[in-house]
This record gives structure tokens, C-alpha cells and sequence, in this order.
């Protein structure tokens, strides 16, 4: 047999025992030829255009997954930012265009629709702001519209305006989904150096150097980095890192077949394979439980930074080693809300809000599904994105914010989610005032590292 | 489809007729066998073959679900996936 037995079977056990999944697969469909001024008839672009391109997306998915025999977990779809499709358009509330995502994302079967998006890094258009507005109401009034905003990268410098505008927008978002635990924050994403081919929610979006359709894939096993991890017997770090490699090795070339042969079969470009440790709330699937595989007690004491570099720089090797189309983020996520070992590691005292922003300074993405007091000022949110926008804008990389301030309730609540977002306790944020530092807007000056060129 | 090979396995507790169930689905649905092995791997009964399938529109979901439930009926789990799964994964 020109298989090894083996192999076979350890193929079928990650799958089966240890959640092994392609997370997503997002179809990127550029919008750019749908402008109107005319809000209707830019809704009517829109709705068509996006139902003609994934018409057969889900079932094609379903297809490849039964010929693998792979779940594929999530159809996703991702779309020019609509503040650029919709400048041209005065009407002041998008909200329209967000249900008309969202319409359209619900006709053609997918999960999650993102790209109500806006990229203000250096200061905001008419239209820029108009969307911004609209977020709130847009994340309310829609169930699968995701919605990211870029305020920061490391070659303009922080838009502290927009983040001054960020953590009211947030406030506001929570407000209106208070019914349920202010679950709309959970569907927007506040980003530094965001890329443009991210097939992960809710910060994907199909950047404006994309093709017109593309098919991205997300694969994700965090629960079989783990298993291979807990396996070794008394293993030195080179030996886990090691491990770790050959494991985002595997799970890469499995990825890469399943979305080269979605798109050959859709006739869309391959765009990229992103190769990230995304948790699910299943017991192993966790992040946190790699990182006390390495010998941590629990995760969040001193040494848990140190074994995430370890942990993202071994995913990324193996990754890179894989498949020439490595992109997106790829590395490990360290949501709080979706990861079982993270939310122990709350409950049980060891993990902070402060731990959580040292570790994002080596890991992909960054403060991710935390969930404060619903007290907690805009300009405390404001804060807090400012810092993590500050870390990614100076270690040149994709950092994120989506926190969830839970309307009622308080440190030691929990909110619950459903699903693959999960539950998440509530945090402590520092209780001293942000406010005259966010208050002074304008723009912190891109540092002297965006003088690259 | 670059190739239209498949590798099947059956995995579960060990019973008389598993062998004659499964190939028989297999003949039905003119799926020919490449190659085949079976050992006893952690006390469980498991069996490994390469399938050939040379129908152009052949119905796969089918055959899986027959695959699956054949399995269904002796208490194992019957997995029909192309072989490219499991090349790609370990082999450079």
C-alpha cells in the first residue's frame, strides 16, 4: 500500500478525536463594480452580485468535505469594505446595506458575512464616517453581518479620533443588543495592520488588492497540537517546538487540498491558506491547554508569553513549510470566550486583562471576545484599544480588539454566547480614568520603524 | 478529480461477516480494491483498503451513506475518503 496504515489512522484520529476541521471557507467577492449613489439601486448591485458568486459555494463546500472526509465547519463570505462601495452614496444610514449583506448571506446558505468595514488608519472620508455611524444599528438589526474597522497601521500611525469614536460605537452596540448579552460586539473587530485576506470573523474583509472572487481557507487544530504535545515524554521546548512544527505541517497540507480544490471547482482564484490555532469551546480544542501542556499550571502565570512565542513562531514555520500560500494571520488566537482553558484560567484568578495584552504582543490577532462590566466607560474601551493598536503598530503586525461590554453585568458574571463564540466570564478592567488622554484625539505619529521604504 | 481513489476504513469491534458486508456494498456500487490490509490495532478490528473508481459521474454520496450504513448494521465505522486526504497531510 503506498499509504502507510499508520498515517491513515492518525489522519482519522485527529479528525475524529481531537476536532481537527477546516474552520472556514470564505469566498472574498469584490463589490467595487456595485457602486451607486442611489442607496437602492447600490443594494440591488450588491444583493446580485454576491448571489451570483457563491450560488453554488456551500454546496460545492459540502461536496469537497464528503470527498475528504474533513469537516469544513463554516461558509463564509467576504466583501470589499462597503464604506469604499458606499462612498459615493449620501444617504447617512448604511443600515440598508447591512441587511442587504445580510439577506444575501442568508439566500445563498453561508454562515457569516463579513465587510461592513471602513480603513481609517490615517483619518476618515464622509463615507468612512457614515459607516461607522451605521455599525450599531447594522450589527443590531442583522444576524450574520460582521463588521471591522482599521485605525492603525505601523506606516500611518494611530487614528486616535476613530478610536476616540470606537469605544462609544461599541458602547452604543452593546446597548442595543443588551437583550442578549450584547452579543453584537461579539461581530466587530477593531484592527492594526489588518490584512486583507483574513478568512476568520469577524475582521475578514476582501481587501482592494484582492481579485475579483477568491476562495480563502482557514484550518484549525488547536485540540491536535495539544494531543501531540500531552504525547511526548518528557520533551525538552526545542523538542515541543518541534512537535509543534510537523503537527501545523500536517494540518497546512491538509487545508491546501480541500480549498485548491473549492476553488478549481468554482472557478475562483486560491487566495490564501491561513494555518491558525483558532479555538472551539470543545474540551481540548484549547489554546490555553497547549500552553499548560508545556508545563504551566494554569495559563496567565509568569511564563505563558514565553510559551505562546514559542507556540506562534512553531505554527508559522510549520505553516510556511507547507504551502507556498501561507497568509491571512496564521498563528495561534487566544479568544477568551471560545477557549475552555482560557475561561478556567479567568475563573481561576490566573489570567488578567493585562497578562492577556502581553501575550498578544507575540500571538496572532489580539484581545479577543473579552467580555467587561457594561459600566465600563467609552473612553476606558478607547483606552484599551489605543494600547493594543499601539503594540501592533509598533511590532509591525495585525493586532485586534473585540470586547464586549455586557450590558448589567459585572466582574464574576457570565455571559453567555451559544455556539462557537461560547461563554465568557467578565473581566476586570482598571477602574482609573482614560478619559482626558482619549478626549485630545488626533493622530499618534507613525513610529520611526514606517520608514522602511 | 485528479485521481479517483479512495481510501476506506472500518474501524470498531471485531465480528464475523464484517469482511463479506462491506466488499459486497462495494461490488454493488462497482467500486474495485486496490489493496487491502487488517490488523487488530488497541483491540480494535481495523481495516484498511484502496479503492478504485472509475465511473466518471460516479454518485459518492451514495455510496458513502451506503458505506456507512452497512458499517451501521455490524457496530463499526465504515470512512470513505479520497486518497489525496491522507497523501498530502504527511508526504512532501
Amino acid at each position: 500500500m503506498l499509504i502507510h496504515p499508520e498515517e491513515i489512522l492518525e489522519t482519522i484520529k485527529m479528525v475524529t478525536n481531537e476536532n481537527l476541521d477546516i474552520r472556514t471557507v470564505t469566498m472574498g467577492i469584490s463589490l467595487r463594480d456595485c457602486s451607486h449613489p442611489d442607496i437602492d439601486t447600490l443594494n440591488e448591485n450588491i444583493y446580485r452580485k454576491i448571489t451570483t458568486c457563491a450560488k453554488d459555494l456551500v454546496k460545492t463546500t459540502d461536496d469537497v468535505q464528503n470527498l475528504y472526509g474533513i469537516p469544513i465547519i463554516n461558509k463564509r463570505i467576504s466583501v470589499t469594505p462597503i464604506a469604499i462601495v458606499a462612498e459615493s452614496c449620501n444617504e447617512p444610514d448604511l443600515t440598508s446595506v447591512a441587511m442587504t449583506l445580510d439577506r444575501a448571506a442568508h439566500d445563498v446558505g453561508i454562515d457569516f458575512i463579513g465587510g461592513f468595514s471602513a480603513l481609517v488608519q490615517k483619518g476618515m472620508t464622509p463615507g468612512d464616517l457614515r459607516l461607522i455611524n451605521s455599525v450599531p444599528k447594522a450589527l443590531a438589526s442583522t444576524k450574520k453581518v460582521c463588521s471591522s474597522i482599521n485605525v492603525a497601521t505601523t506606516k500611518a500611525g494611530i487614528n486616535m479620533d476613530a478610536v476616540a469614536l470606537m469605544g462609544r460605537i461599541i458602547k452604543e452596540t452593546a446597548h442595543l443588543t443588551r437583550d442578549q448579552g450584547g452579543i453584537g460586539c461579539a461581530k466587530f473587530v477593531v484592527f492594526a495592520n489588518a490584512p486583507d485576506d483574513n478568512p476568520f470573523m469577524a475582521g475578514a474583509f476582501h481587501g482592494i488588492g484582492e481579485p475579483e472572487c477568491t476562495i480563502n481557507v482557514g484550518v484549525s487544530g488547536p485540540g491536535v497540537v495539544n494531543s501531540a504535545v500531552r504525547a511526548l515524554e518528557d520533551p525538552s521546548l526545542g523538542d515541543i517546538s518541534e512537535c509543534i512544527k510537523k503537527t501545523a505541517f500536517k494540518i497546512t497540507r491538509m487545508g491546501e487540498v480541500i480549498g485548491k480544490e473549492v476553488a478549481r471547482r468554482l472557478d475562483a482564484k486560491f487566495g490564501v491558506l491561513d494555518l491558525s490555532l483558532a479555538p472551539t469551546p470543545a474540551i481540548g480544542d484549547s489554546v490555553a491547554a497547549i500552553l499548560e501542556a508545556m508545563g504551566l499550571e494554569s495559563c496567565g502565570t509568569h511564563g505563558t508569553t514565553a510559551a505562546l512565542a514559542l507556540l506562534n513562531d512553531a505554527v508559522k514555520k510549520g505553516g510556511a513549510m507547507a504551502s507556498s500560500s501561507v497568509g491571512g494571520l496564521s498563528g495561534a488566537f487566544i479568544p477568551v470566550s471560545e477557549d475552555a482553558g482560557m475561561i478556567d484560567a479567568v475563573e481561576r484568578g490566573s489570567l488578567s486583562l493585562d497578562k492577556l495584552e502581553a501575550m498578544t504582543s507575540v500571538c496572532s490577532v489580539g484581545l479577543d471576545m473579552i467580555a467587561i462590566p457594561g459600566t465600563t466607560p467609552a473612553s476606558t474601551i478607547s483606552a484599551i484599544i489605543a494600547d493594543e493598536m499601539a503594540i501592533g503598530m509598533i511590532n509591525k503586525k495585525t493586532t485586534a480588539v473585540r470586547v464586549i461590554p455586557v450590558p448589567g453585568k459585572t466582574v464574576g458574571d457570565v455571559v453567555e454566547f451559544g455556539g462557537l463564540l461560547g461563554r465568557a466570564p467578565v473581566m476586570n478592567v482598571n477602574s482609573f480614568s482614560s478619559e482626558r488622554f482619549i478626549s485630545r484625539g488626533g493622530r499618534i505619529p507613525a513610529p520611526i520603524q514606517a520608514l522602511t521604504n | 478529480m485528479v485521481s479517483s481513489r479512495f481510501i476506506i476504513t472500518v474501524i470498531g469491534i471485531d465480528k464475523v461477516g464484517i469482511v463479506a458486508g462491506i466488499t459486497r456494498v462495494m461490488a454493488d456500487f462497482n467500486v474495485n480494491i486496490v489493496d487491502i490490509s487488517q490488523t487488530i490495532m488497541q483491540d480494535l478490528f481495523t481495516m484498511i483498503m484502496l479503492a478504485e473508481i472509475k465511473e466518471e459521474n460516479f454518485d459518492l454520496s451514495s455510496f458513502q451513506k451506503a458505506m456507512a450504513g452497512k458499517g451501521h448494521e455490524f457496530g463499526v465505522e465504515v470512512k470513505v475518503q479520497h486518497e489525496d486526504t491522507f497523501r498530502f497531510m504527511h508526504r512532501i
